[in-house]
């Protein structure tokens, strides 16, 4: 039996420790909108979203969506007092020019120089780049959240993306189902492995060689 | 007598969409910001081998209400009238339900290029404010980048991008004014502003038009230089 990593919640809460207060956030579809629940308290975090609005409140309870209200993903969300809209010519500023703080993606793969793949399976023919692209190449720092290995057990962390890319030399995060690793001019270094893991087993489920952080720890939420 | 850009109905709007035209249509994905009274005219019109410039080649049940389905881009391609789709976001999330655009372009029967979403907004900026081009980094080692001019500024690896011009640029607005004047609401304001620029005849679909001195001159986000027709959204169920 396969041994469990954490749940996408609690990766979506491993996320959301990486805000700090004050910081302007763009959360990607799937696992990283969860980490808007997650906010750790006394942190007044900004979520931008490229369709055209900056702080918008939480999803809309149901009865009181609005089709002019929405989020990148198409959700649903609310008004908050502060928030503002623009059009995508300068939601696109703001994510090239460096005014976003942090973006967090999901991923097919990443690899060891934090090259991201994360728009287009090959035999599909086409894919969705949408905003990625223009994110990670402005985001001041790259997030990426994703289970650790594919559906087959194969490593999701490879030497080289087999998968079209989305950037280049762009991820500074990894957080999955296993582990925290961070990308780092050296390498990739294993910062926290999930409760019952050990560094071993994570590089097991790895393909390029992790450099284990001297103060490995569990991670911490 | 003043300015007067409306016009009676969004056939009147499209009657001179001509078979080979290069066409923006506003929206980020959903019901939001899309000219459906506009799409649903052409299509009755029928003008054939259209390029459409456009976030998405059409999905549907992406921020739209239950039990409430919205006309997007996918009505005209599934008409036969489009050759060719710039986009960012062309199929569905999932591969197991393609939209009219994938099962076209898996057949070889429409082209595409596609365009980071960032890209296509500032080409498209940059066609309607008169520039030749720009540098970004956008895109700098994937596929997106093959046969592009890359230069390097402080050390920093950017690709040369051209900008998009269209015949007509069918927008979604909130509110207009006779003089052209519009507001957006929301989010749905995305493409539509930027597109609006770009275009020869820019033809907007709004829910309102207010007497001429109604619309806050501070608030206004697209002025009316920009738009060239006015068409008020029928208040009747669509056809």
């Amino acid at each position: 039996m396969k041994k469990p990593g954490i749940e996408r919640e609690i990766i979506a809460m491993r996320v959301a420790r990486e805000f700090q207060d004050g910081d302007v956030v763009n959360l990607g579809i799937g696992i990283p909108t969860l980490a808007s629940n997650f906010i750790p308290e006394g942190r007044r975090i900004t979520f931008h979203t490229e369709n055209g609005a900056l702080g918008f409140g939480s999803l809309a309870e149901p009865g009181q969506e609005d089709i002019d209200l929405t989020n990148a993903g198409g959700q649903f969300v609310t008004l908050q007092p502060g928030m503002s809209f623009f059009h995508s010519a300068d939601a696109f500023a703001m994510a090239r020019g460096g005014h976003v703080d942090i973006t967090v993606l999901g991923a097919f793969q990443v690899s060891e120089k934090g090259d991201l793949a994360n728009w287009m399976l090959p035999e599909r023919g086409v894919g969705n780049v949408g905003g990625a692209m223009d994110l990670v190449s402005g985001a001041k720092k790259v997030i990426v959240a994703m289970e650790h290995v594919s559906k087959n057990g194969e490593p999701r962390i490879l030497k080289r993306c087999a998968y079209p890319l989305t950037g280049i030399e762009c991820v500074d995060l990894v957080v999955t189902d296993l582990a925290v690793i961070e990308v780092t001019p050296q390498g990739l270094v294993l910062r926290e492995v999930a409760p019952g893991w050990t560094a071993t087993e994570v590089q097991r489920l790895t393909e390029p060689k992790l450099i284990v952080a001297k103060e490995l720890r569990e991670i911490e939420l | 007598m003043p300015i007067n850009k409306v016009v009676a109905s969004a056939d009147d709007a499209v009657a001179d969409i001509h078979d080979g035209a290069t066409l923006m249509i506003s929206h980020f994905g959903g019901p939001g910001g899309m000219p459906e009274r506009l799409i649903e005219a052409l299509v009755r019109r029928g003008a054939r081998n259209l390029t459409l410039i456009g976030n998405t080649a059409g999905i549907s049940n992406f921020g739209a209400l239950e039990g409430q389905p919205y006309t997007n881009v996918s009505a005209l391609i599934e008409n036969g009238q489009v050759k060719k789709v710039l986009a960012s976001f062309p199929a569905p999330r999932s591969p197991s339900t393609p939209n009219p655009f994938e099962k076209l372009f898996r057949a070889g029967k429409i082209e595409l290029e596609l365009v980071p979403q960032g890209t296509l907004a500032e080409r498209i900026r940059a066609g309607g404010a008169g520039i030749g081009g720009f540098y970004t980094p956008t895109g700098v080692g994937t596929l997106v980048a093959h046969g592009k001019e890359e230069r390097t500024f402080d050390g920093r690896r950017y690709l040369l991008e051209l900008p998009l011009r269209a015949d007509f640029a069918l927008v979604r607005a909130y509110k207009a004014d006779a003089m052209g004047n519009l507001v957006y609401r929301g989010t749905s304001r995305s493409f539509g502003a930027v597109m609006a620029t770009a275009a020869e005849v820019t033809i907007a679909e709004v829910d309102e038009v207010l007497p001429v001195g109604q619309l806050d001159p501070e608030a206004i986000v697209t002025p009316g230089i920009y738009v060239k027709r006015v068409v008020v959204r029928a208040k009747e169920p669509k056809r």
